[in-house]
């Protein structure tokens, strides 16, 4: 029939490819094409806003004027001018202390929860708790804790216990405030360094445990020699993590103290917003925020390379 | 917020507004001014931004009387409520590209820094200055163009936070009311400790309360942020003077007022444990509507925050202040509806569903029934009637708003409070960190 009639035609060759799709069967260019999106998300929503928080550091914009280029005239600014370096003290101070609590308390609660207690998988819900639940609603909790007048602290040690005659002082002096901000900072921060360290221990392999057992190792050199080597990488990406989110961490201290008292408790991120959004300074609010990159760029390499320099990372095995 | 008023619309809301209407135009003197020669554009739409309300009533007055105005015209009014905080963004923005609503009535400030984009509205502050009794010396500061005659904007109403206090307390030590000079008043706030009900002012970084006190504090021995020509005066022999009394005045107040916030001292109030302090009418409302907390706003009065050496209670209040923008479409019909809202027939019961919230810019309508509402809210009635505004005693500009946002004054004033600065160094580095707010540009 008609179709034997048209089965020569399947035979033929196969036209020519026009420009077009040999265009696109040539790897490098469809490679090209493929990252477009991806590529394109980046520029406009990482690329773009970073370009322009760096080019109005260099303007003197306002909310309401355009600005005009005056170079490093923000930045010579900031340098005389002592709330900014109080802010870059508070937030390595900050980011320091924190940090440090952080891991410490972190790291003891990964190792008991390591061991078999009864209701481990309902124990460690309840230690991501913290972290869970929205900064600004821990914050606000926090507010509460420290008010000067209603301090539930407060309450059990004047009214309840007779401990005290007077409120506890968490904020309304600088270094109250400080040690406040820190001590709220470092119980939102626990649940999520314990719990990747949880994670890193229970990749250590039990065998190493009971060789060092038969080698009569005691639990300081089973830790030292097994644990802590083998959490080693994990514990830079985390406190990698760990250091960024600090010291970038703005909610805490704006919905606690919006960095008063005077100044005393501004990071480098409440007071790039006070002084940009709410004083309506936008290029020296940049300024600011610019400011912050040489100390993250140099934390990430110091926890990354300092702390964790083994074979691994660059692409060999593990002896 | 959304409100689309159409004519229909307008004919539903009518019954209720009028009636108000009528109730509220009584007892307000007007004097004979010529009429406006604004002959509103054919298909007129409007486009209104302004605050959200205090209170529920104040937006549907203020709905209705736009609708009225619909009604009467024929020109479509939409009316957009928008947060407190986005108002000075949303009129950024507005003034900047060019688009978008044809008036705002925004905040203190912000005619002064968009001059060069609005519509001049000194025919219609002329007119409604003439027949409501003159516009009142707040209201004159806001509205003109520093050093002239030019109506940039109509203030609508002021919020000001003066004295909240405890009767019996301040009975009990000895005064009638809080004395109007500085020895007195501290002497008040000596005893009100000595008798474990102390005072207390916000010194922290509180928009509101901190400014109010800071400025309250510094104005009323007679030191002020810049001079008239606009040069940062703030390290004065004035400012010493008042930091030095500062010192002895922090001592009485209730522990933690550097760490509070705008609301801490509502709340302190609120619990009894602060007995004198500054706020707006709201803190007092809040208690009246409370059947828990009726004892405590019986026993509330308010006054005019201190003179001190001044010859007006120091205070500037937050200010309503209308501008139309040139890039509107329809400025006659614009200009008409902002003078339809400030007659007697819109305004009064305008007034009088804020309850005291907003005081009014015009003279005539210190005779509003809202005042003698409750005796308790009548001392707001004076708001605009001060010759303080912030950025005292330069012209209006956004390096004042700026250095009021950035808590120049405040931190100035804590630092001493808090004993970690001297005087004389609180006020060097308000100098410094004011300098910059107002050095000129290009």
């Amino acid at each position: 029939m008609s179709a034997t009639t048209a089965a020569p035609v399947w035979t033929k060759m196969r036209p020519k490819q026009g420009a077009l799709s040999r265009l696109f069967d040539w790897k490098p260019f469809l490679a090209f094409v493929c990252l477009l999106p991806a590529v394109g998300l980046l520029m406009t929503f990482l690329t773009y806003p970073l370009g322009l928080g760096i080019w109005l550091a260099f303007t003197d914009t306002t909310i309401g004027r355009e600005g005009i280029w005056v170079g490093l005239e923000n930045f010579i600014w900031l340098m005389d001018d002592p709330i900014f370096w109080s802010a870059v003290f508070y937030s390595v101070f900050y980011t320091g202390v924190a940090t440090i609590g952080k891991f410490a308390l972190g790291l003891w609660l990964a190792l008991l929860l390591n061991q078999h207690v009864p209701f481990k998988s309902m124990l460690r819900a309840i230690i991501l708790l913290p972290w869970i639940v929205p900064t600004v609603l821990s914050a606000i909790a926090f507010w509460w804790i420290y008010d000067p007048q209603f301090s539930i602290i407060s309450y059990v040690l004047v009214d309840a216990l007779g401990w005290r005659d007077t409120n506890v002082d968490f904020i309304n002096t600088a270094w109250p405030a400080r040690w406040s901000l820190i001590a709220a900072n470092i119980w939102r921060g626990i649940p999520f360094v314990a719990i990747t360290l949880l994670a890193g221990l229970q990749t250590i392999p039990p065998s190493l445990y009971e060789a060092a057992l038969l080698d009569g190792a005691s639990g300081w050199q089973r830790f030292r020699h097994i644990t802590f080597p083998m959490l080693l990488p994990i514990l830079a990406i985390v406190m990698t993590f760990s250091i960024i989110f600090t010291f970038t961490d703005f909610q805490l201290v704006y919905a606690i103290t919006r960095g008063g008292p005077v100044n005393s408790t501004h990071l480098l991120a409440t007071l790039a917003f006070q002084r940009g959004i709410q004083g309506g300074q936008l290029g020296e609010g940049a300024a600011i925020a610019v400011s912050m990159i040489p100390f993250l760029v140099f934390a990430t390499l110091f926890s990354y390379y300092g702390l964790a320099r083994r074979k691994w990372q660059q692409g060999e095995g593990n002896d | 917020m959304t409100h689309l008023i159409t004519r229909r619309a307008a004919l539903a809301l009518t019954g209720s507004a009028i009636a108000a209407g009528s109730a509220g135009a009584q007892g307000i003197p007007t004097q004979p001014a010529p009429a406006l020669n604004l002959p509103i554009e054919r298909g007129a739409t409007l486009r209104m931004l302004r605050p959200v309300r205090f209170v529920q009533p104040d937006e549907e007055v203020f709905r209705a009387n736009c609708a009225r105005f619909a009604q009467a015209n024929g020109v479509e009014v939409r009316v957009d409520f928008v947060g407190w905080e986005d108002i000075t963004q949303q009129t950024a923005v507005t003034a900047n590209t060019g688009a978008g609503p044809d008036l705002i009535i925004g905040f203190n400030e912000a005619p002064h820094i968009y001059a060069d984009k609005l519509v001049e509205l000194t025919d219609v502050a002329g007119y409604v200055g003439t027949k409501y009794g003159g516009w009142k010396a707040m209201a004159q500061r806001y509205g003109k163009r520093a050093g002239s005659e030019a109506w940039l904007g109509l203030p609508f109403g002021a919020s000001g936070g003066p004295l909240v206090w405890r009767k019996s307390t301040v009975n009990a030590a000895g005064f009638e009311r809080p004395p109007e000079d500085h020895a007195g008043f501290l002497r008040l706030c000596q005893a009100l400790k000595a008798a474990g009900k102390p005072a207390g002012f916000a010194l922290g970084n509180a928009v509101g309360d901190g400014n109010g006190f800071a400025q309250w504090l510094v104005w009323s021995f007679g030191g002020y942020l810049v001079d008239e020509n606009n040069e940062v005066a703030i390290n004065s022999r004035e400012t010493i003077a008042a930091l030095e009394y500062l010192k002895e005045l922090y001592a009485t107040f209730i522990p933690g007022t550097i760490a509070w916030g705008d609301i801490s001292n509502n709340r302190a109030y609120s619990a009894g444990e602060c007995h004198l302090t500054a706020n707006g009418v709201s803190l007092y409302f809040s208690l009246k509507n409370d059947a828990a907390m009726r004892a405590i706003a019986d026993d509330t009065e308010h006054s005019l925050l201190p003179k001190g050496l001044a010859a007006t209670s120091p205070m500037a209040g937050l200010t309503l202040n209308a501008m139309v923008f040139k890039h509107s479409r329809f400025p006659n019909a614009s200009k008409a509806l902002l003078a339809f809202l400030l007659e007697t027939e819109q305004y009064d019961p305008w007034l009088q569903a804020n309850l005291g919230y907003w005081s009014q810019p015009l003279n005539a309508y210190s005779n509003s029934a809202v005042w003698n509402s409750d005796p308790k809210v009548s001392v707001f009635k004076g708001v605009m009637d001060t010759t303080f505004y912030a950025g005292y005693k330069g012209p209006i500009s956004q390096a004042s708003a700026a250095a009021n946002a950035d808590y120049v004054m405040v931190q100035m004033c804590a630092s001493v409070a808090s004993g970690q600065a001297t005087p004389q160094q609180a006020a060097a580095e308000a100098e410094r960190r004011a300098r910059r707010f107002f050095r000129s540009r290009r």
